[in-house]
């Protein structure tokens, strides 16, 4: 176990999932939501060209999708330093043994 | 210097390119082979992913599909992209900390069984396989085009270059391949589509162009234009669609979780150095493939708009063949244009309705695109490379998951346990060879049509590998006999709907027919939610998986350690 505690796994897993979960309703919210089961309801509002409805269905899910990944990749930077998992290659040397050696054939 | 000159110039010039990166970066070892030593940077890992993602359809097909879907086409544009958030966040970090070769190898491993194993690498083969075919027909489609070579000896020249580089180098090849074959074909799917913005809405981002104003001073937004002549000439709104909402919601769903499941974007995460990486790999990737994917809609939404203008004439009572513009004589030799004078006026019109005389392959709408617009014969040939690269790509790496679900796998960790590391690289090349000409035989006799085939792929992906991989990661309690029961339920419902309606009874394929309302296009999903149903019923009334595994569970849940990518 490479977590200083028990508690510190089970933490860290939770607020990563919490995280994911907030992404991926995000995630449904704007491709599902905005770009299907709303649509008609947004195509009455007009930006330019553009019913919104459609936009968001051909071209704003693709931007949030964007958006999403480069905040999840940002924070859960950030919540492998604080508990203290993440790579690099001062701690590599004293890492744990990897999975292969654990597990492998 | 006329078109085909240019187009042989340019075309040769990529492929003397990709021989090129092919001898510099040959592979030494397996770890090569397989996943490029797994020191690929991010960035450049993002746009090889890119590469290997968007296919021939991506290129060639989308922006016609959309063309003539409209709204309906925004299935295709999130779902092809959606599923990068899946990966981001619920697979690529965590099967790059397991850090093996393969999908099967998780699989096997995780699940603890040599059956699982089995079951994984048929379906990663089968849909590779299904996947490849449609890539070469795509190379076929533009060599008759734009060479004027039949599509027998375009598939043959197309799968002679892909056999160099795949063979030789391996993932390693394939990879560094794949990033100058992005920067061909993004650079192709560009250059025209701001050009033709420009001309037509004097916008040069095409993203914004088509939500403008038309440039011809009628103060006309573009939109409302196509949509004003798809009602006049009896389409269906361009921004609204025709399919019914479950459909859609349902075709989106599978697409995206097929994306996320398909055995050849996952590997992609394999080849970073670390955790950190595959998950800033799969933001790269979808900013290289957005790049793109946004420009479809408005490359397609153009194209409609100048395609009905040109063939109905600026008055919309059409266009005398006798003066039909070359474009259209051009792709009358292919077959993939036809008209036929039915009120014998001598002018050719475009309709939705019995009006109609034309017959047009959405599948030319990007490659006609050019000369529609009258772009110079340079653009005209880019776009040619551009779409040999995106098949080229995708399909070496198609080979590279047939070749290592073979040789090692099947072979290293099936059949014969005991080859070394030599005789398994042997084993794959030799495996990569057989699947080229494979492919190649598949391009040339192509099972049905391209776009069938292709659901296929993504509804078998939706339906076994995604919710295994995520049962696998997600519940540490998961067991092999509800993981395996899970993927054959859902696996075995999604093709026999697939067959019953594509092929068994293909005239029955219609929405009062389809289970729901859900075409087979979208009946992975409820093949994904069978598996998980059915896994996690299993799963309840077997015993629970081993400690090790479960242990082995809480270990890739967090990046430290990460090692290589490894074989054993």
């Amino acid at each position: 176990m490479s977590f200083e505690s028990e508690n510190h796994a089970e933490a860290y897993w939770k607020e990563n999932l919490r995280l994911m979960f907030t992404l991926l309703s995000i995630w449904a919210l704007v491709s599902f939501g905005c770009g299907i089961l709303f649509v008609d309801e947004l195509n009455a509002i007009r930006v330019g060209g553009f019913k919104l409805g459609f936009w968001f269905a051909q071209q704003g899910a693709i931007y949030v999708f964007l958006v999403l990944i480069a905040v999840y990749a940002y924070k859960m930077n950030q919540l492998d330093r604080k508990y203290n998992v993440h790579e690099d290659h001062d701690e590599a040397e004293e890492a744990e043994p990897v999975l292969e050696e654990k597990f492998g054939q | 210097m006329d078109i085909q000159t240019l187009t042989f110039i340019i075309v040769g010039m990529t492929f003397a390119l990709y021989i090129g990166i092919a001898i510099w970066s040959r592979a030494g070892s397996t770890n090569d082979f397989y996943v490029a030593g797994g020191g690929v940077h991010p960035l450049a890992n993002g746009m090889a992913t890119a590469a290997d993602w968007m296919s021939a359809a991506s290129f060639i097909s989308m922006a016609g599909l959309i063309s003539f879907m409209g709204y309906d086409g925004a299935v295709y544009l999130m779902g092809w992209t959606g599923g990068y958030v899946l990966l981001a966040l619920c697979l690529a970090p965590y099967l790059r900390k397991f850090g093996k070769f393969t999908v099967p190898a998780f699989i096997g491993d995780r699940y603890y069984s040599q059956t699982a194993r089995t079951v994984a690498v048929i379906c990663a083969i089968f849909v590779s396989f299904t996947y490849v075919a449609g890539q070469m027909r795509g190379v076929g489609v533009v060599f008759s085009r734009f060479l004027e070579v039949d599509v027998t000896t375009g598939v043959i020249i197309g799968m002679g270059i892909v056999f160099f580089y795949a063979v030789l180098g391996g993932m390693k090849g394939i990879t560094y391949t794949q990033v100058a074959q992005y920067c061909v074909l993004i650079f192709a799917y560009l250059v025209p589509a701001i050009f033709i913005s420009v001309m037509m809405t004097g916008n040069v981002i095409p993203q914004i162009g088509f939500g403008s104003e038309l440039a011809d001073g009628s103060g006309t937004y573009l939109l409302d234009k196509l949509d004003g002549l798809s009602a006049e000439l009896g389409f269906t709104e361009y921004t609204s669609g025709t399919k019914s909402t479950i459909d859609v919601f349902f075709i989106t769903a599978a697409l995206m979780v097929g994306t996320a499941g398909l055995p050849h974007v996952i590997v992609r995460f394999f080849t970073v150095p670390k955790v950190r990486d595959a998950r800033k790999s799969a933001g790269w990737a979808l900013l290289f493939i957005a790049l793109l994917y946004t420009t479809a809609p408005a490359i397609a939404s153009f194209a409609r708009v100048n395609m009905i203008d040109t063939i109905n004439g600026p008055d919309a009572q059409g266009t005398a063949y006798t003066e039909a513009p070359s474009w259209i004589t051009n792709w009358e030799k292919t077959g993939l244009i036809s008209w036929e004078d039915k009120n014998e006026d001598g002018k050719m019109f475009y309709s939705g309705d019995d009006r109609n005389e034309m017959k047009i392959d959405r599948d030319i709408m990007v490659l006609a695109n050019p000369e529609i617009a009258d772009l110079p014969a340079w653009v005209i040939a880019l776009v040619a490379a551009g779409g040999i690269a995106a098949a080229l790509s995708t399909s070496a790496g198609l080979l590279l998951v047939i070749s290592t679900s073979v040789s090692h796998d099947l072979l290293k960790r099936n059949l014969m346990p005991n080859i070394s590391e030599k005789q398994e690289l042997t084993y794959a090349r030799i495996a990569s060879a057989v699947a080229v000409c494979v492919a190649g035989y598949l391009g040339i006799n192509p099972p049905g049509f391209v776009a069938q085939v292709v659901a296929f792929a993504f509804g078998l992906a939706a339906s076994s590998f995604f919710p295994a991989i995520i049962m696998g990661i997600f519940s540490k309690r998961m067991n092999k006999e509800g993981a395996i029961a899970g993927m054959l339920s859902g696996i075995t419902f999604t093709a026999a709907y697939i067959i019953y309606f594509k092929f068994i009874n293909p005239a029955g394929n219609v929405p009062e027919n389809w289970l729901f309302g859900i075409s087979p296009e979208g009946i992975g999903t409820l093949g994904m939610v069978i598996n998980f149903v059915v896994a996690m019923a299993v799963a309840r009334v077997t015993t629970e998986s081993p400690q090790d595994v479960q242990e082995m569970v809480a270990n890739i849940r967090f990046p430290k350690g990460a090692g290589e990518a490894t074989a054993h």
